[in-house]
């Protein structure tokens, strides 16, 4: 009969109001959190829970207690503040000539007071603009010296157009939690940015990095 | 505390030749105290509506400010109040002025006459159904105002959209409710609650049915806000609108389901009517919750009707409707009544099982030609001649 279909929506709707298992919409980054929720993330019972801190269980009850939310995501995430290794890093600028929309500036030091070190140049300006990055990878595709990886955060939100402007001391003070993304390396680790801990430059290669001897063999004795 | 008890209460205090200072004086108080209590409880509408809408449609809705998100209105109306109050410079300033005051009154008004408990508390009027859909009707005039005064397109087609559909659902709406006139031999609000030995809404499950659509369309709500239809026209007849005028907009459409769930429960739920030991605005307030709840829940399922189907829905749907409830309900009086015109509650049994298969069955039958009159319209589809030109060219 005309009309039946919408009798029949009324009832998807008051399932809707009536099942909490309707009610899947994730409260970033707060979540309001009720009295037995909280009780049960403390393994007691409400009674139990409001006796002891009577406080909690008030801003509970009133609708006033949160508890941060962190969303599930990928270990390949690739996100903002780049993890990018200066002891890995030659200055090639790879990632600079890769960068499609080329927003990356490196300026290299060419007084050449490094160079008996192994050839490698003292990187002076080392500049990411993320207000125009698109993410892509390629940097983190290019650079032969795996320096450069993709970060996990995403929360880096700022006032200021040129706040969004990474340069070199905000990249050595990173968070060294590199991405997954085109790492193998660090995927067959069981490396998760999620879980807090941080990579150091030795353990992100994809080459053991060569001993004193090797590279003494290599560049001096030959 | 009525009109008269609190004249009465004054009137000792003051001599005899200034009587008129007291009337206006008692006047002011009810009329602020009343008015006060309704914009109030308007805030907190809005509050219920918009968390109820969110759990309806598997949202959680506002819950950030205040606990459970109850000061929301509160916040909305500072920003609101604070907004810059933009007159367009081609409108026509005094009536762009005055449309939404015009909007607001009769929503006001309308709670003169509701008797919230033995009688109505601001003023005993004998003809209280027509005072109710004389004063409803006035909101067709701001609509038209506000979307005249705009001089913008969009707003004008929202103000014309909502002229049609307003004037079209007067008619249902009053038909609806002369069901309920001839049942109760009176068109005071408080006669038709005291003759309520069952409640209308039983006896004429047809004519509640047709008053509530037709007053969700009065009050241009969800599936009848062809007036403001946001996918087509903006915002409507309030496109140009902001600041405190939107404000005072915003706060007559919040208004009105209150309004038309208190008209409901007066004439079809009964009133004050409940069992005895809670008292008689108790049960007001539950009643008027309940019919406010289920508009609630069909704003928050039912899709906007298209500008053709409302005026079908309301000529060849409502207005059969009414009509056959209102000559049931005659010939069900001509032969049920009492020499003193009045009716008992075993002839209103007997009414009950009457109408409720007319309702069953004059549904059925009017949904069923209008349903095959859209199968019989139906046209099979026509692809486009640009659509398909590798088939085109085969044959």
């Amino acid at each position: 009969m005309y009309g039946l279909g919408m009798v029949r929506g009324m009832g998807v709707t008051f399932k809707n109001l009536v099942l909490p298992s309707r009610q899947f919409a994730v409260q970033y980054p707060n979540r309001k959190i009720s009295l037995l929720e909280l009780a049960r993330e403390n393994d007691t019972n409400a009674i139990s829970f409001a006796v002891n801190n009577p406080i909690q269980a008030i801003k509970a009850l009133t609708g006033f207690a949160e508890v941060p939310v962190r969303l599930d995501q990928h270990s390949r995430f690739r996100g903002e503040e780049f993890a990018w290794y200066e002891q890995r890093c030659t200055g090639c600028a790879s990632c600079a000539k890769f960068c499609p929309l080329g927003i990356i500036k490196i300026v290299t030091d060419t007084s050449g007071k490094y160079e008996q070190d192994g050839g490698k140049y003292d990187i002076e300006v080392f500049d990411i603009d993320i207000g125009r990055c698109m993410f892509c990878g390629l940097c983190v595709q290019a650079c032969p010296y795996d320096a450069l990886h993709m970060g996990s955060g995403f929360e880096e939100g700022v006032y200021s157009r040129n706040d969004l402007v990474i340069d070199i001391e905000r990249l050595k003070a990173a968070p060294k939690k590199p991405s997954t993304w085109y790492r193998p390396q660090i995927e067959s680790q069981n490396f998760d940015p999620q879980s807090g801990d941080t990579r150091e430059y030795l353990d992100v290669g994809r080459h053991e990095r060569p001993s004193q001897d090797q590279q003494v063999d290599r560049w001096a004795n030959r | 505390m009525s009109f008269d008890q609190l004249y009465n209460l004054l009137d000792r205090f003051v001599p005899e030749s200034i009587d008129w200072i007291v009337f206006t004086v008692t006047a002011l108080i009810l009329s602020l105290a009343v008015i006060n209590a309704m914009v109030l409880c308007t805030a907190l509408y809005t509050w219920f509506e918009r968390r109820m809408l969110g759990r309806f449609q598997s949202r959680i809705g506002p819950n950030r400010w205040g606990p459970f998100g109850l000061l929301q209105p509160i916040a909305d109306v500072i920003k609101l109040l604070v907004k810059e109050d933009v007159i367009p410079v081609v409108a026509d300033k005094a009536v762009f002025t005055l449309a939404p005051v015009v909007l607001l009154v009769p929503a006001l008004v309308v709670f003169i006459v509701i008797p919230f408990g033995e009688q109505s508390f601001l003023g005993k009027l004998n003809v209280g159904v027509l005072f109710i859909l004389g004063v409803t009707g006035v909101n067709t005039l701001a609509i038209i105002m506000g979307g005249w005064a705009s001089r913008n397109k969009y707003a004008l087609f929202g103000a014309m959209r909502g002229a049609a559909m307003l004037i079209s659902y007067e008619v249902p709406m009053a038909l609806s409710l002369i069901g309920v006139i001839i049942l109760a031999g009176s068109i005071s609000l408080a006669d038709i609650v005291s003759s309520q030995g069952i409640f209308y809404i039983l006896v004429q499950p047809l004519a509640f049915l047709v008053f509530m659509a037709a007053a969700s369309a009065e009050m241009s709500r969800a599936p009848f806000d062809m007036i403001e239809s946001e996918s087509e026209l903006g915002a409507g007849y309030h496109t140009e609108y902001s600041g405190i005028k939107y404000a005072i907009f915003q706060l007559a459409e919040f208004m009105a389901p209150l309004v038309t769930a208190a008209v409901a429960t007066v004439v079809f739920l009964g009133g004050t009517k409940g069992i005895d030991p809670i008292p008689g605005q108790v049960w007001f307030l539950l009643k008027a919750f309940s019919v406010v709840f289920v508009l609630l829940w069909v704003r928050a399922t039912w899709p906007r009707l298209r500008v053709d189907q409302i005026m079908g829905f309301a000529w060849k749907g409502l207005f059969p409707l009414s009509v056959i409830n209102f000559f049931v309900v005659a010939v069900e009086m001509f032969a049920l009544q009492e020499p003193d015109g009045t009716v008992t509650n075993q002839s209103m049994m007997i009414m009950v099982g009457i109408n409720w298969v007319v309702m069953v069955v004059s549904i059925v039958v009017i949904a069923t030609v209008l349903g095959q009159g859209k199968l019989q319209h139906k046209l099979p589809p026509q692809p486009s001649s640009l659509a398909n030109m590798a088939a085109s060219e085969g044959d």
